[in-house]
């Protein structure tokens, strides 16, 4: 499971079996399986899968953002700079949180606090994490808004978000966001709910200004286009768990996991031309309700033997660096 | 905004016609003649017609309207029937324990009201949460009466804690004069922290599963500000409505409060010129609290703006 390309960097952030679970009426939901990956310092890393695969409980974990009454992380270590985040107090976490691991959401329609100025916001959060005055604050906040290329910034800087568009809304998030400069970005679906050439626009300054700060992310998608494009690594995850852990260049050139294959196919391609169905993954997502017996893509799988629905794969190094939990791997990584 | 100010004002002024047009039929339409009742039992015809002549009451209606409402636009509201002094210094006189009571009141509703419905949506379900959900059952349900007896039998007949009944003036000495206030407050009180409190909680529920707050606290904001600084503020607009409604449902309250604790306000002065069907004290006394009721209407809808810059008239 080690990276070995990457060991000699430092690790900035180490997750370890973590697992998190949702209470209903009468029912658990295993969202997080136990799950285990690293992210190094200054490295992009892209969580992949489909919606209810667990990437943004993952994110939502890592912060200890989930909802109080129906979720709790129940089992494994978040390790931060070797620190346990899961162990920390409520007031330490504080200070993680917005200081050293900052987030952005997929909905900058609804993400932003509507009685407030942009600019207060963003104040609010340099004030919280360096204790300087409100006017200092608010001049950092106009800094923030020029760092994320908002024309007009002294005039934006007193604008409420009903005054912005979306793609706008998103930069001042981002602003929000890296104004402690965080060492981790935690970015979660950040160009989904926007307009198409505005995505490419959101993506594009992220990707610029994790190159000017060098803070590491944790780019959550489901896009694998998106991946391609911004990403170092890649994780793929599939009903509560990784299934597929690999740099960019050799999980396009060689993905390992069934589920990863079928990822690759149902993404539109133009040459297949007009007349074809829209190529999907046959199936469900299991319900994470019931106990898993085997693997979890199992009843998906057109690779399906025996020892699939009979025992879980781990995940384990098919080649250096490049893991997947599959008993098959080998033989349908040429397939 | 100025337009809508204007727009306001203009229709505050149509309703304080209706209401001084329905408070002047008031007094035409009630049995008996005005003159008679004045000039007492023993009265000669001719007296009647001289206070007749004197108050104006043969000259033709609307010039009777129009010669009233110039008067009270003069701030002349007439004289006591009773007392024979003008009314206008019979409700000063009784101004200061009304106004100590209303205020004193409605700051005790606001910060426990706001404060508890606050703390309750934080922990839904929770400890402080059924508490309310008890207490506002009881606040909703007991009438004033019964709890101000209720609680002058405990805190004051029982214990001595409290003088049982009575007003201190403020000139008087601060402590006095508050020592004398806390039962009629708590008594008028308790409903309306029940109503308040009730709202906050549900508008706060509300606001509190919006994403802004998860952004909140992705920031590193404390839970008091995230409470009281994002959330309290986006909650605002319906808790100030609330709190607005209180405010004019206050007046009524008040008049029971001041006879149960025999404080001589203007609840008090309006009970006794009903009884004594001392018409120019319960006309004022409509006017004025209706102003007052359209007033409070007015700057709760211009204080929506200061909570909620999309609100915009």
């Amino acid at each position: 499971m080690q990276m070995h390309n990457t060991i000699r960097d430092e690790v900035l952030l180490d997750v370890r079996s973590l697992e998190t679970h949702f209470y209903g009426e009468e029912s658990v939901t295993h969202a997080l399986g136990g799950i285990s990956f690293q992210i190094m310092k200054g490295e992009t890393v892209g969580v992949v899968g489909e919606s209810g695969c667990g990437k943004s409980v993952t994110a939502l974990s890592i912060l200890r953002l989930l909802p109080k009454l129906t979720a709790r992380t129940v089992g494994g270590e978040v390790r931060f700079h070797g620190q346990d985040l899961l162990k920390l107090s409520e007031q330490e976490m504080r200070k993680i949180r917005g200081g050293k691991i900052a987030m952005i959401f997929q909905d900058p329609m609804t993400s932003l606090n509507p009685v407030y100025t942009v600019g207060h916001q963003i104040a609010e959060a340099i004030q919280i994490h360096t204790g300087v005055s409100r006017s200092s604050a608010l001049t950092e906040a106009e800094e923030m808004l020029r760092f994320v290329r908002i024309a007009d910034p002294e005039r934006r800087v007193s604008n409420y978000p009903y005054e912005m568009s979306g793609g706008m809304r998103q930069r001042v998030m981002i602003a929000m966001a890296l104004a402690c400069s965080p060492e981790l970005l935690i970015a979660d679906e950040p160009t989904t709910a926007l307009d198409v050439t505005i995505q490419a626009q959101i993506l594009r300054l992220i990707v610029d200004l994790k190159e000017r700060t060098g803070t590491a992310v944790m780019f959550i998608t489901h896009d694998l286009g998106v991946v391609a494009e911004t990403c170092q690594r890649v994780i793929v995850m599939y009903a509560g768990r990784i299934v597929e852990q690999a740099s960019v260049m050799d999980l396009f050139a060689r993905p390992m996991h069934p589920y990863t294959q079928a990822l690759m196919h149902s993404v539109p391609d133009r040459r297949r031309g007009r007349q074809s169905r829209l190529p999907e993954i046959p199936g469900i997502v299991p319900n994470l309700r019931d106990p898993i017996i085997g693997c979890s893509f199992a009843p998906r799988c057109p690779f399906a033997i025996d020892i699939c629905r009979e025992k879980t794969p781990v995940l384990r190094d098919i080649e250096s660096g490049h893991a997947a939990a599959c008993w098959r791997s080998e033989e349908i990584v040429c397939a | 905004m100025a337009g809508y100010i204007l727009r306001r004002l203009v229709s505050t002024i149509a309703v304080m016609v209706m209401v001084g047009i329905f408070v002047f039929l008031l007094l035409r339409l009630a049995p008996g003649d005005p003159a008679a009742m004045i000039a007492g039992r023993s009265a000669t015809e001719e007296m009647i017609a001289g206070i007749r002549e004197q108050l104006g009451l043969n000259d033709p209606m609307p010039v009777q309207f129009m010669h009233w409402v110039g008067d009270m636009l003069a701030g002349d509201f007439g004289t006591s029937i009773l007392a024979g002094r003008p009314v206008l210094e019979l409700l000063s006189q009784r101004l200061e324990p009304t106004l100590s009571l209303a205020i004193l009141t409605m700051i005790l509703a606001v910060t426990i009201g706001v404060s508890f419905g606050v703390l309750a949506a934080w922990r839904a379900g929770g400890f402080v949460d059924r508490i309310l959900t008890g207490f506002s059952a009881l606040g909703y349900s007991v009438p004033v009466f019964v709890i101000g007896f209720f609680l002058i039998y405990f805190f004051a007949v029982r214990t001595h804690w409290l003088p049982v009944q009575g007003y201190v003036p403020m000139s008087n000495g601060i402590a006095l004069w508050f020592m004398h206030l806390i039962l009629p407050t708590v008594t008028l009180g308790l409903g309306f922290i029940a109503f308040i409190a009730r709202v906050t909680r549900a508008s706060m529920l509300e606001v509190l599963s919006e994403d802004y707050m998860r952004t909140a606290v992705a920031k590193g904001a404390s839970s008091y500000a995230m409470l009281f600084h994002h959330a309290l503020k986006n909650a605002g607009v319906p808790i100030l409505t609330v709190v607005g409604i209180s405010f004019a449902y206050l007046i009524g309250g008040v008049v029971i409060t001041e006879t149960v604790f025999n404080l001589p306000g203007i609840g008090r002065l309006v009970v006794d010129a009903i009884n004594n069907r001392d018409y120019p004290i319960i006309q004022s006394v409509l006017i004025l609290t209706s102003g007052l009721y359209v007033l409070i209407n007015l700057t709760v809808d211009l204080t929506y703006m200061l909570i909620d810059p999309r609100i915009r008239y």
